[in-house]
């Protein structure tokens, strides 16, 4: 069952830009969906729902398959990526996301078969990042030549850590050594273009162990990281564990020391910040995730996948927030039977579209800069949404916040406290998008 | 006060009650008691002349029943008084069916309990009034119950009904025995005169001991142990014992129907299509529907539309005569109009005024507030509603920056508070923040100046912004009660450390039997308003009882308490204390803030301060981190979600200097705790 949410509403309230040329008046589609390459492209995520056990700490949509359906997971997921670009009409696409899930259970053939589908559908470059998140097992190293051969050329490793007695409290199914080996390997198919994922906050830890861990880290990693804060989500395991008291974590004063030290440290190995746990050297930031937070559209494909984008091909002019359905046998019978996957689809308002725009952009050291702004909102500027807040003011003299001729930005104290500043600047946006007057160009 | 006592005693008729209270006094003159009990001694004194009614009786009406058959001596009024539970209203039941007020079904339970929270709670709120008729002895007598309600906070319900008696069914229940709301309940009986007829009740239970009971009465009250009637309401077991009783033991009212009509005014109800409802005691003359009645209080007159008997619900009569008790209505639109204790009588025959009742005083103020104030104009008319049938309540505006419009409310007691506070809840379904109870304080100016603007010297502080500064005042004064503890004596040492703690001073302890101890306490009443039953009842597993009693106002060391955040003070927040407990507030309210008050990008510190000096503080300290670790594009939707509830919330927050503070934080504070 689709549920569409319609918002004719927003529709008749939201000032479309209405260009008077030569007294013929042609109604355009909305300025902020009017820059043609943010229609025209798109990143395209893939998400294959499989994983062979439960980490303690993970909450995220997997299943552990009761039978190998992974052939008929495989059309499905060509269908459906078929469907959604046919839909979307991108001419290009930008990035290919292959996320889990454990993607890395996938035969190879799989990840060339969906390549092949967008290719057939829509350009994609060679130049185009593909990215697959491997689990650093023996059996999933083996495979990393075959899947770079499919078309990947960037690995996202999920190390977690080195510890092994970490490793398997969290769940997880390596070594620290079946780590090293597999950086070692993606780093010889894809010099450059291997990212691994660590995590701090983890039980029993603390701020000098981490250093160490880091440090060791710093020897073997390619030129990204991405480091992540454990965060306890309710239905796991380890919350459990915690809220029992069986296990304890660090305390929050710990654990911003933790990114406080980390931060510092990668930075003086070259590694620059580019988001909260982002941090890439020799310019090796990942595209496909910079697009998310510069709210470019996206398609997501796969059980409980989410997308941003207009629907051309049914005549939207609208940006819609759209999820497939979450769970891998629905989802499939879905497919088969009604030929797509998607459960949801909200319009977003166009103060809607700028909150995503000012909350993901806000995640980047950079920020947003008027430029980037001014694509989805060309009538009404940073300054004059942010400059005559008291509120915001008060950030601005702190120095956690950043507002000049560049754009709006945090500062380095500042990005660690982001979820405290941006319930304000959201008050002041929807102050100004709700009640300034409507305008016509 | 034991002097007046004697006085008045000496002015009883009978001897026995002398006695009684010869021995009585003897057990009370060591602890100084001071008892406020408004009681109407003219009925005692007005001569008998009771036999000039027969001659009446020959006069014809059309009633269906005929009132004028029933002269004083063949009327007894009398009412039910106990310990909450020990089975009053049940008792009322079965004399109702008895009496063939009301058909004998299974169903019949508390039926003159009629509001939902008396029924849960198994108490009666509001005093309600049967008359029954009963054959005793070939003559048929109509005796007027008046049920009243258990609880010490509705004691002037209680102080209302027994002056319209004679006499009292004192109910004790048979497992239990003596409760402090007995001693409460008879010491208003006793003070009013009034003849007591014991019941020992729940005979039936498998643990009851009315032997022990018995003594018990004996010993505590001087009621000789014959007296006791054992019963068990819930099988009507002696029941018609008790009606024998109350005919036999209870004095007919004194009143003659020679007289000029006169009524007093013992409650009144309000009715949306008639009006109000006044539940009237004759004490002389006849009314009748159409005649001209004048209310001596306010010079108004009213002409009789109905009037009739309660049994218990309403039956027209034509007529009411001396020494009945009934309801009438006359067309008054207000219950301000019908006031608690005001005469009534013809218009072409004036006569004194009967010596009306104390108003009944607030003692316990609390804020009611709607949740939203969109919900005000709805909670208003709620209130209103609801105090129209409760004339005690005291209402005024009052409005908080944090929480809005409101009202600042007056009630007799804390179950008085709970049981409106449940009302509005049930029987309007208004949801309401309530604030912690306060009590009413007193200050005696010392600035000529400021008492020429009062009027006065004493004033009465409710809200601590119109708390005088120590300057201009030469003592403050806060109420006090006089509290009663009954509990098995294994408790008494825990029982006695929570007193002490409560700056209580303990003025009395008597062993009631071998196990049982009564303990006397005065307290000052802020100290037992807002959670001092609930830790008495838990430190003696359940079995301490708890009564209190007003015991006026004393001197006092009090203080004007500030809360501050980050140095600047939050209005709504301040307190009166009394020094000695300002540190033990102060920090507690200091830590319920911290823990409601979300973390900010910066430290805040939460303080109490009495005037520039610090006597508490409680930091909240700043966030280092807050930022969510992983967003990408599946992850949006619900960090969206999320952050636009927190702008939301952030717009209803009130800012305190750089401080944000939810109004969740400000009930978490100002809230009574929740049971």
């Amino acid at each position: 069952m689709i549920r569409v949410t319609c918002r004719a509403a927003s529709r008749v309230l939201y000032p479309g830009v209405r260009c008077f040329s030569g007294g013929e008046v042609t109604e355009d589609a909305p300025e902020w969906a009017g820059a043609p390459h943010l229609t025209k492209q798109a990143s395209l995520y893939v998400h294959w729902p499989y994983c062979l056990r439960r980490c303690s700490y993970c909450n995220f949509n997997k299943y552990i398959p009761k039978k190998n359906n992974d052939h008929i997971m495989t059309k499905c997921l060509q269908w459906e990526t078929e469907t959604l670009l046919q839909l979307s009409q991108v001419s290009c696409i930008t990035s290919v996301f292959f996320g889990g899930g454990t993607p890395s259970l996938t035969h190879p053939s799989t990840i060339a078969a969906i390549l092949e589908t967008v290719s057939r559908r829509a350009s994609l470059s060679d130049e185009a990042e593909v990215t697959l998140e491997v689990n650093p097992t023996p059996s999933g190293m083996s495979k990393l030549e075959d899947y770079h051969r499919a078309g990947v050329n960037r690995f996202s490793i999920g190390v977690q850590s080195l510890q092994d007695e970490d490793l398997e409290s969290l769940g997880r199914d390596h070594s620290s050594q079946d780590a090293l080996k597999t950086i070692e390997e993606a780093r010889r198919l894809c010099p450059g273009r291997v990212s691994v994922d660590v995590m701090f906050g983890r039980p029993k830890q603390t701020v000098e162990s981490w250093e160490r861990e880091l440090s060791e880290l710093l020897r073997v990693c390619d030129d990204h990281v991405s480091l992540y804060q454990l965060t306890l989500e309710r239905g796991t395991q380890l919350f459990k564990q915690v809220q029992c008291g069986q296990v304890t974590v660090p305390t929050e004063e710990e654990t911003a020391e933790m990114y406080q030290c980390a931060r510092k440290t990668l930075h003086q190995h070259g590694f620059l910040q580019y988001e909260v746990s982002n941090f890439a050297r020799h310019n090796s930031v990942s595209h496909h995730n910079m697009s998310y937070w510069k709210g470019e559209q996206y398609i997501g494909v796969g059980p409980g996948a989410h997308g941003r984008f207009v629907p051309l091909g049914e005549g939207g002019v609208f940006r819609e927030a759209r999820t497939q359905t979450l769970e891998p046998d629905v989802w499939m019978r879905e497919v088969q039977q009604r030929g797509h996957g998607t459960r949801r689809r909200i319009q977003l308002s166009h103060l809607e579209l700028l909150q995503e725009v000012l909350v993901m952009g806000m995640r980047m050291t950079k920020g947003i800069n008027h430029k980037h702004w001014r694509l989805f909102s060309p009538q009404i500027g940073l300054h004059k949404i942010l400059g005559a807040s008291m509120d915001v003011q008060e950030l601005l003299q702190s120095g956690r916040l950043i507002l000049d001729d560049r754009g709006l930005r945090c500062s380095w104290d500042g990005l660690a406290l982001l979820d405290s500043i941006l319930p304000t600047l959201l008050v002041e946006l929807e102050r100004q998008i709700l009640h300034r007057p409507q305008s016509v160009c | 006060m034991s002097l007046s006592l004697v006085k008045r005693c000496c002015e009883t008729p009978l001897i026995r009650r002398v006695l009684q209270f010869k021995m009585f006094r003897r057990r009370i003159q060591s602890c100084n008691l001071s008892y406020t009990v408004w009681r109407h001694r003219w009925m005692k004194r007005l001569p008998v002349i009771s036999s000039s009614f027969r001659g009446m009786s020959s006069q014809t009406d059309k009633d269906a029943v005929d009132l004028s058959k029933f002269p004083a001596d063949r009327i007894r009024n009398f009412c039910i008084i106990a310990h909450i539970d020990h089975g009053k209203s049940t008792l009322a039941d079965r004399l109702l069916e008895m009496t063939g007020a009301i058909a004998k079904t299974e169903k019949n339970k508390q039926v003159l309990d009629k509001l939902q929270v008396e029924r849960e709670r198994g108490i009666t709120v509001k005093a309600q009034t049967a008359s029954l008729f009963y054959s005793h002895q070939g003559e048929q007598h109509l005796l007027n119950l008046i049920d009243t309600p258990g609880h010490v906070d509705f004691s002037y319900e209680v102080s209302r009904s027994i002056s319209a008696c004679q006499g009292v069914l004192l109910i004790v229940d048979a497992n239990q025995g003596i409760q402090a709301q007995t001693m409460a309940n008879f010491y208003l009986a006793f003070e009013a005169q009034l003849a007591i007829i014991p019941v020992i009740n729940k005979i039936d239970l498998k643990n009851a001991d009315p032997e022990r009971v018995e003594s018990q009465i004996e010993k505590v009250f001087d009621i000789p142990r014959e007296e006791c009637i054992r019963i068990s309401a819930k099988l009507g077991t002696n029941v018609e014992q008790v009606l024998q009783a109350v005919v036999e033991r209870i004095p007919p009212p004194v009143a003659s129907t020679k007289d000029p009509f006169k009524a007093l005014v013992f409650d009144s109800n309000f009715d949306h299509y008639r009006g109000v409802v006044a539940n009237i005691a004759v004490f002389g003359g006849r009314v009748k529907k159409g005649d001209k009645i004048v209310s001596v209080h306010l010079g108004k007159t009213y002409e009789v539309n109905e009037l009739g008997l309660l049994r218990p619900d309403e039956q027209p009569t034509q007529k009411l005569f001396a020494g009945q008790v009934g309801y009438i209505i006359a067309g008054m639109k207000d219950v301000k109009e019908a006031q608690i204790g005001d005469t009534l009588c013809l218009q072409e025959q004036p006569v004194e005024a009967l010596p009306g009742f104390k108003p009944a005083k607030a003692m316990v103020f609390a804020g009611m507030y709607p949740m939203d104030q969109s919900e005000y104009p709805g909670l208003r008319s709620a209130i209103e509603r609801l105090t129209l049938n409760d004339s005690s309540v005291t209402v005024q505006k009052d409005s908080s920056l944090a929480l809005g419009a409101g009202w600042r409310l007056g009630f007799l007691g804390l179950l008085h508070m709970e049981v409106f506070n449940q009302r509005l809840e049930q029987e309007y379904n208004a949801s309401v923040i309530v604030t912690a109870p306060t009590v009413p304080y007193k200050a005696v100016l010392s600035s000529a100046k400021l008492i020429k603007e009062h009027g006065r010297e004493e004033i009465t502080i409710v809200n601590p912004a119109q708390f005088p500064d120590r300057s201009v005042v030469s003592e403050y004064l806060e109420p006090m009660v006089l509290g009663t503890i009954l509990a098995p004596e294994a408790y008494t040492g825990n029982i006695m450390s929570l007193c002490l703690s409560r700056r209580a001073v303990q003025k009395n302890m008597v062993y009631i039997d071998d196990q049982r101890v009564m303990m006397k306490y005065l307290f000052p009443l802020n100290e037992i308003v807002v959670d001092f039953y609930d830790l008495l009842k838990s430190l003696s597993s359940g079995y301490a009882s708890f009564d209190y009693e007003n015991a006026d106002y004393q001197r006092a060391d009090l203080i004007k308490m500030d809360i501050l955040l980050n140095g600047r003070p939050v209005e709504e927040l301040t307190t009166i204390v009394h020094k000695e407990r300002a540190y033990s507030t102060g920090k507690a309210m200091c830590e319920r803030l911290k823990d409601s008050i979300p973390r900010q990008m910066f430290e805040i510190a939460v303080q109490a301060a009495l005037g520039s000096k610090v006597i508490a503080r409680e930091t909240i300290k700043a966030y280092r981190k807050n930022v969510l670790a992983k967003c990408y594009g599946g992850d949006i939707t619900r960090k969206m979600k999320l952050l636009k509830k927190q702008a939301e919330g952030k717009k209803k927050m009130r800012r305190i200097g750089n401080v944000d503070v939810p109004k969740d934080a400000f009930i978490s504070v100002l809230k009574r705790k929740e049971k």
